[in-house]
């Protein structure tokens, strides 16, 4: 106890020394620091707060320290969320390398490649993607067609996949490919690090109901990948995908949070919802009542279940350091609830403000009005992408229920 | 609040697991069921739960009691809830004793110790209507010297049949629906001008409907102030409403994993029925849904114990959260047994019965849904 009151004296000076003021203020849409070598920082001091907080392994708190980690505990982890959160200190670094790829390669990676990628990751230095969907493979993954034949020293892969979130701007991807055509599906699947600035890489970007890009098509045209890219052995890539899948559907699920009960309530405070506070401000409210009842019921329930949900979050986190285990099939179902409920959230910002959340562009709506209207269409995909809702029953019902096949 | 239990509630727990498997499976229940024994319960089991101290859980030493706290009692009434253990100790252990805690020192001496000592048997008059409504009060109480005469009449007195002790309570001023006005009052269930009729509810539990006609009780027998009880009402219903959450949550597990067990076993069309996706995604579903029950119990549970500043809120998300999982899932366990789930013979029917009377139990879904949203500010 008394050396985590010392970790947390230590953490409250440096974050004072070292966060700076302007990543003290709210985020924007436009100010996620994402990494990569093309990196676009918002403003100077996003790059300043980058460099300081990588070179401290904090962008990766728990990770190990050989590798550029914070080497941080549990406990003390949650002290330095804790104090970022008290100094509303914006993230230095959001990816997909620190949320699904690096716990990966930290389990399945050999020595070298952890030593090469995982200190990129925690600073930043390489963007990455994920090549797992294809045109002919979504839920049916394992079915996956691009294929990467052995040339000696490296591969050549040539195929297509999709879905791949923010291809256009990322150095790397990490990719699914079939190396054992003649293996039952799981069995000839491999995991593959591949450059994407080669002639044999080429994406495309797709446009959404939302009228925003955030996927691109991405296709492999005699793509040349050195076999030290590959991760674990031949053919036993699919292992590693699970793996992944659930760091990525635990990161899926982090989007239902936020009702009224997710903030914990401290002394004195009131509590209120976001959700029935914006509805009051459309749909006006009578003796201090959201004024429309059955939109107020419907209001209860969500923050009920939203409630519910942050705690489950929360047991899930504090049951897992007693035991030390990662994520499990359970994420599935966290991925479940989480994604639904973030559908129903907006589902229902919708019903409270009528008309005004359905605008498209222009005159008449305010710029917070047509964020969630987009924000509204981005949504369903949450329940497809990463596994869809009946993929994660299926999970559940197969590898936690244990129920016949 | 903890969402894991710590190890003495983990050890009560276990104990409470071992009495249920072992003295009270579902046979038990319907053996007390079908013997037509007037108070739904078996005194032995009684007595035996009372020499294992759980009558004491929340009374303080002073008075003989453990002061294992809400999340003990709580523990053990969930694994009790597993096998539909009937016994009056929630309406005394949980709210009996909780609301004798705010009685004078003399009361209090003499009513815990003989709990703790002897099971003497508790219940809570409140109800008056078809619906739980803690101000919709109108049984009155008038003040004659140092006496009060009470005259009206209460329904759905759990465990109100054969209670040895009455806690009523009554509007001494103030206009029905009020929170001001309030007064609490114990007196003996045999008192001249108390009639007491028991009702056998649906799941062959005890109930009661209570009539007042003059009964006079000394105003030493008042709990907290005159006109003044409203907090004391709300706060042990807060404990209650946690703790009968934790006993419905104990009991559509069960039901689940019964069901669950013979979705695994059950065969049609050549294959399990357990295999089909129909089946397989609606036994996801209500996983999902008892993962966020256990989180609700846990920390409702929990935050009386630990002087939580939010128990209200918590207690409102435990009751409608579980109530309306419960509800699901003891309709889904019917449909998934088919015929058989609608026989005597099997216990899934049980538990159809059990939920509906728990999800009255102060308060249904919706009373705690409106509830939860006026108490964020809605």
């Amino acid at each position: 106890m008394e050396n985590l009151d010392q970790f947390r004296k230590e953490t409250k000076e440096w974050l004072e020394e070292n966060c700076p003021p302007e990543m003290r203020k709210p985020m924007g849409p436009g100010d996620v620091v994402w990494g990569g070598r093309n990196c676009k920082f918002p403003h100077p001091d996003a790059k300043l707060w980058l460099e300081r907080m990588g070179e401290k392994g904090w962008t990766c708190p728990t990770w190990p320290k050989e590798y550029g980690g914070g080497g941080l505990s549990f406990d003390e982890n949650k002290i330095l969320q804790e104090e970022l959160m008290a100094i509303r200190a914006r993230p230095a670094l959001s990816s997909f390398g620190i949320w699904m790829l690096g716990p990966a390669l930290l389990e399945f990676a050999s020595e070298e490649q952890k030593k090469k990628y995982i200190p990129e990751i925690v600073k930043g230095e390489i963007r990455w993607c994920q090549g797992y969907s294809e045109p002919g493979s979504g839920s049916d993954l394992a079915s996956l067609k691009t294929k990467a034949e052995d040339n000696g020293d490296h591969f050549i892969v040539n195929g297509q996949k999709v879905w791949t979130s923010y291809a256009d701007d990322c150095d790397m991807i990490f990719t699914l490919v079939r190396t054992g055509p003649q293996e039952p599906k799981h069995d000839g699947i491999s995991f593959l690090l591949i450059d994407m600035d080669q002639p044999g890489v080429t994406t495309k970007p797709i446009k959404l109901i939302s009228g925003k890009s955030p996927f691109c098509e991405t296709f492999f045209d005699n793509a040349i990948v050195p076999k030290e890219n590959l991760v674990n052995e031949l053919n036993k890539g699919w292992d590693v995908a699970k793996r992944l899948l659930q760091h990525e559907r635990n990161m899926i699920a982090g989007m239902g949070l936020g009702g009224a009960g997710s903030a914990k309530k401290k002394k004195d405070q009131t509590i209120s919802s976001g959700m029935a506070t914006m509805a009051k401000t459309y749909v006006g409210e009578e003796e201090g009542k959201l004024a429309n009842p059955g939109l107020r019921q419907k209001i209860a329930s969500f923050d009920i279940n939203s409630h519910a949900f942050s705690l489950t979050m929360r047991r899930a986190s504090e049951e897992s350091k007693s035991s030390n285990s990662g994520p499990s099939p359970a994420s599935s179902m966290f991925k479940y609830y989480g994604s639904e409920s973030n559908k129903l959230r907006y589902e229902l910002m919708l019903e409270a403000m009528g008309t005004k959340a359905l605008g498209w562009e222009g005159e008449g709506f305010g710029p917070a009005e047509l964020a969630i209207t987009r924000e509204w269409l981005r949504t369903k995909a949450n329940s497809i992408e990463g596994g869809t809702s009946e993929v994660q029953l299926n999970i559940i019902a197969k590898r936690v229920l244990d129920l016949p096949q | 609040m903890s969402l894991v239990l710590n190890e003495e509630q983990v050890f009560l727990k276990d104990s409470a697991k071992k009495f249920a498997s072992e003295k009270t499976p579902t046979t038990h229940f319907r053996e007390v069921r079908d013997s037509e024994i007037d108070n739904c319960y078996d005194d032995k089991i009684w007595q035996e739960m009372v020499s294992l101290g759980w009558t004491g859980i929340l009374v303080p030493e002073e008075f003989g009691g453990s002061n294992f706290g809400v999340a003990g009692i709580s523990s053990i009434l969930e694994e009790l809830g597993r096998t539909l253990t009937p016994s009056p100790l929630f309406s005394t252990a949980v709210v009996g004793v909780s609301l004798i805690k705010h009685a004078s020192d003399d009361v209090k001496k003499d009513i815990l110790t003989r709990v703790v000592q002897d099971g003497l048997r508790l219940c809570f008059a409140i109800e008056e209507s078809n619906h739980h409504d803690p101000v919709k009060i109108s049984c009155e109480a008038k003040k004659d010297g140092s006496n009060f005469i009470i005259s009206g009449e209460k329904s759905f007195v759990i465990d109100g049949g054969f209670a040895d002790k009455v806690i009523v309570a009554c509007r001494t001023s103030g206009e029905e629906g009020s929170k001001n006005g309030l007064s609490l009052f114990v007196l003996d269930s045999s008192s001249e001008g108390l009639s007491v009729t028991p009702t056998k509810m649906v799941d062959s539990r005890n109930a009661a409907n209570m009539k007042f006609e003059n009964v006079k009780v000394s105003s030493d027998m008042l709990i907290g102030k005159e006109d003044d009880a409203y907090e004391i009402i709300e706060s042990v219903l807060d404990i209650s409403r946690a703790a009968i959450s934790a006993e419905m949550l104990g009991s559509a597990l069960q039901a689940y994993e019964i069901t669950l067990d013979y979705l695994k076993e059950r065969e049609q069309f050549g294959s399990k029925i357990g295999s089909f996706q129909a089946l397989q995604h609606r036994a996801a579903i209500m996983f999902s849904e008892l993962e966020l029950c256990k989180s609700c119990v846990i920390e409702s549970i929990t935050s009386f114990d630990e002087g939580g500043n939010d128990s209200e809120r918590l207690a409102s998300l435990s009751k409608a959260k579980v109530g309306e999982v419960f509800h699901l899932i003891s309709n889904e366990s019917v449909q998934m047994h088919g015929g058989i789930g609608v026989t005597d013979e099997y216990d899934i029917g049980l538990y159809l019965k059990r939920a509906r009377v728990a999800e009255q139990i102060f308060g249904d879904s919706n009373f705690h849904k409106n509830r939860y949203a006026e108490l964020t500010g809605y």
